[in-house]
């Protein structure tokens, strides 16, 4: 029997009991480090050791893998790298196929929230005429795509393999959204699949300070907030970008080794501070961190930032794709005299005082899927 | 115990000599951690990574052995867990460190050991030896035979020294810190209030790393004792005035881009000074990630189980995160040395290592008595060039005494 190298199969996530058990044995046994002095030095002991009481007693992983597996999902090989996705078509005929990609440290489990009122708006008091058939994917290296095997799988090549799996699933014209590394993956895709791709809809957009400083002239308060919120995570946050962009597999070993630490890891960008002061759900944080442990791609996932360090600068042309963004309070969304140096086309700039933080499509879903349909209601 | 006493109106004799006290101190790693550490070793879960002609596509910007683009490859980590689940000895490794006198005294607030040994020569002077990270004190123990007794090493009697090897506050058997703000100029107070615990009013420093920083500090807090500060680097770096660079030559200009790529990269350096207890969690709950973690820096610099034996240190003490905390709190100093330092500095710089240009270190250190250059050894002198380092530090000191 021949294998069709571009054939697409059907998946169930079913993760051995083998592996649960192991995993059990490692939280029931953590060795801690000690507490630093204050919260500045990073993710705290108490909320670390909370999580991992809760990971040990009282999260289900079954009941998380069964919410997973009421979604249709495929795995398919692209460019030599196994891709897992969702694959949820509206009941409406004429929807429009929409590309929703996660980032780090989340997983396709971002966006689990927005399948009903996406594909089925007549279900959930809305037009069906705002109807999109949903292809979610796992980024490589990432979750149930499981580990990499090739160098070079950052935001390029990525945009490419989706733009494979939007053709193989036969879908001609379609809308992309992203949030974190998705928000990077979403624009290039528009780059490279041109026409094919209607509109980018992204939570963030990363346009930076190029270092001439008339830039900065004549800039809204709004932008001003936006550069203190990235100033912010620049100094509390951003070593993990560092390590990740540099030497991950010096850190990846440990991440491999320690469900707790990898949590911890993990952690960092969905603890409280990163949210705005809005607490995410434990089941969110640990099925997310959970799909990385499971999967033992918390190393093969921060490849991704080596990667795209490695690759060629951003493109030197503005792009002229529809763009539009849906950004929340207590996350960092854009600098538009920056966005705008980058992109031509922008057709929304919409900024939520409701804290969604860096998961809004998990912490204010119902905002989420107004945007997102409002903004390809006009590009349909 | 201390504390009560200080409380008292007249501190009495005998809270006196407990508040200085210096107790005895030999490493005993309780059976039940060494156990726990095989278990871990025995049910590790490795790594998958990227094959090595896959990772050397990659652009690195700084020299790397092939198959080190992303960082430690599991070729190198694979066969040192091996090794110690399975070959590794730490009672004998424990008993070759507890050859070397132990003490710890507990200054500011924080359990401080040392390795002390005192030379067979009475006029011997002292010195105090301070490491790098991720060493630990082992750095200089094959230095402390030639170092105390150059006589049975073929050396001269006079360049004898009394050899004292502080653990940071934070690092190995000192313990994890328990306060915010151990500073390298903190760190230096609490080790000149060790040298005048120890009676020693005349005393010389080195510093390697990490040490190269605390050693200039102990010389700027303690300059009517401290004789001379000798370093392996020089931490001088370009500010961005104008014409700062325009003197210097090629050579000097290629050691600042190395010192620049080398931060550029260096992990350790973002991770530890940004958040170092988001990384301390997953280095207290593997020891195969805590020696990958510090595989980075001793890799192909020392011997296998010199590794094994640093990284059972941070292991069974669990002080990745309270180590990695001396980058975080070097960087929150306050930058209160504005002044450049005066006493006698001399460097000792080796091949394969930063190297500021001499008019930076100049601008910062204004009583520079020796610069020599070395082409050999590397950024662990102490392992890699024992022997050019004891030659240097003696003709260093000897000038000084």
């Amino acid at each position: 029997m021949t294998k069709n190298d571009t054939d697409i199969r059907p998946y169930r996530v079913s993760v051995p009991d083998a592996d649960l058990a192991d995993l059990r044995d490692r939280l029931d046994r953590v060795r801690w480090t000690d507490p630093a002095p204050d919260a500045g030095y990073g993710v705290e002991l108490d909320d670390l050791r909370r999580l991992v009481e809760r990971w040990r007693s009282g999260f289900d992983w079954r009941a998380q893998e069964a919410r997973i597996n009421q979604h249709p999902q495929f795995t398919t090989t692209i460019d030599g790298q196994n891709i897992h996705f969702l694959h949820v078509r509206s009941p409406e005929s004429d929807a429009t196929p929409l590309i929703l990609t996660h980032g780090w440290p989340g997983s396709v489990v971002e966006f689990l929230d927005l399948i009903g009122p996406l594909t089925d708006p007549a279900a959930y008091g809305g037009d069906p005429a705002d109807a999109f058939h949903l292809v979610i994917p796992s980024l490589p290296g990432f979750g149930f795509s499981g580990p990499t095997t090739r160098a070079g799988w950052g935001s390029a090549r990525t945009a490419a393999a989706w733009a494979e799996l939007m053709a193989r699933l036969g879908y001609e014209r379609y809308g992309a959204h992203g949030n974190d590394a998705g928000s990077m993956i979403s624009p290039q895709l528009a780059a490279y699949a041109g026409e094919r791709v209607l509109g980018v809809h992204v939570t963030q957009v990363f346009s930076f300070p190029s270092g001439d400083p008339a830039e900065f002239a004549g800039m809204s308060e709004q932008d001003m907030a936006q550069m203190q919120q990235l100033q912010w995570f620049m100094a509390s946050k951003f070593s993990f970008n560092q390590l990740h962009s540099q030497q991950p597999q010096t850190l990846a070993h440990a991440l491999a080794d320690s469900p707790a630490g990898l949590l911890g890891w993990n952690l960092q960008l969905m603890d409280d501070d990163a949210m705005g002061g809005r607490r995410l759900d434990d089941d969110f944080v640990l099925t997310n961190t959970a799909i990385y442990w499971l999967t033992n791609t918390g190393g093969s996932s921060i490849r991704f930032y080596r990667e795209d360090a490695n690759a060629d600068a951003a493109p030197a042309e503005p792009s002229t794709f529809p763009l539009g963004l849906a950004g929340f309070a207590g996350d960092f969304s854009g600098v538009r005299q920056f966005a705008e140096r980058d992109h031509r086309n922008i057709v929304q700039w919409n900024l939520y005082d409701a804290r969604g933080g860096h998961y809004a499509a998990h912490l204010e879903p119902e905002l989420m899927t107004a945007d997102i349909r409002s903004f390809f209601r006009a590009l349909r | 115990m201390t504390r009560t006493a200080e409380t008292t109106k007249t501190p009495d004799r005998e809270s006196i000599t407990m508040s200085d006290e210096i107790r005895p101190f030999r490493i005993d790693v309780p059976q039940a951690d060494i156990d726990d550490l095989k278990r871990r070793l025995t049910g590790v879960r490795l790594v998958q990574e990227l094959p090595p002609d896959e990772t050397s596509r990659a652009a690195v910007g700084i020299p790397v052995p092939p198959g080190w683009e992303y960082g430690v490859p599991l070729s190198w980590v694979r066969p040192l867990v091996e090794r110690w689940r399975d070959d590794f000895d730490w009672r004998e490794q424990e008993a070759r460190l507890n050859r070397f006198p132990q003490f710890t005294t507990d200054i500011d607030g924080q359990t401080i050991h040392f390795v002390h040994v005192r030379s067979p020569e009475p006029d011997a002077t002292p010195l105090m030896l301070t490491h790098g990270w991720p060493n630990t004190f082992t750095e200089y123990l094959d230095l402390v035979g030639p170092l105390t007794d150059p006589r049975s090493y073929g050396g001269d009697p006079a360049d004898a020294f009394h050899v004292v090897i502080p653990s940071y506050p934070g690092f190995a058997f000192s313990g994890p810190t328990t306060q915010a703000g151990w500073t390298p100029e903190r760190m230096a107070r609490a080790f000149a209030e060790l040298m005048r615990r120890l009676g020693s009013d005349r005393y010389g420093v080195h510093g390697n790393d990490g040490g190269a920083i605390v050693s200039p500090y102990v010389g700027r807090v303690d300059p009517d004792r401290v004789i001379g500060v000798h370093v392996n680097q020089i931490f001088s770096f370009p500010t961005g005035a104008p014409g700062e660079l325009d003197a210097l030559t090629e050579d000097e200009l290629t050691g600042i881009r190395f010192g620049q790529k080398f931060l550029e990269h260096a992990i350790h350096d973002h991770a530890q000074k940004g958040q170092p207890q988001t990384l301390g969690h997953a280095l207290a709950d593997s020891p195969y990630g805590q020696l990958a973690w510090i595989g980075q820096l001793l890799a192909g610099s020392v011997e296998p189980d010199e590794i094994l034996t640093i990284a059972s240190i941070y292991w069974f003490t669990n002080t990745a995160a309270s180590s990695a905390r001396f980058y975080y709190e070097d960087a929150h100093q306050p930058d209160t040395a504005s002044a450049p330092t005066s006493v006698p500095l001399g460097l000792a710089s080796f091949g394969f290592d930063f190297r500021a240009p001499r008019r930076l270190a100049e601008r910062d250190h204004a009583n520079i008595v020796q610069w020599n250059e070395y082409d050999h050894g590397g950024h662990w002198a102490a392992h890699e060039a024992p022997e050019t380092l004891t030659a240097d530090i003696r003709g260093f000191f000897r000038t000084l005494r």
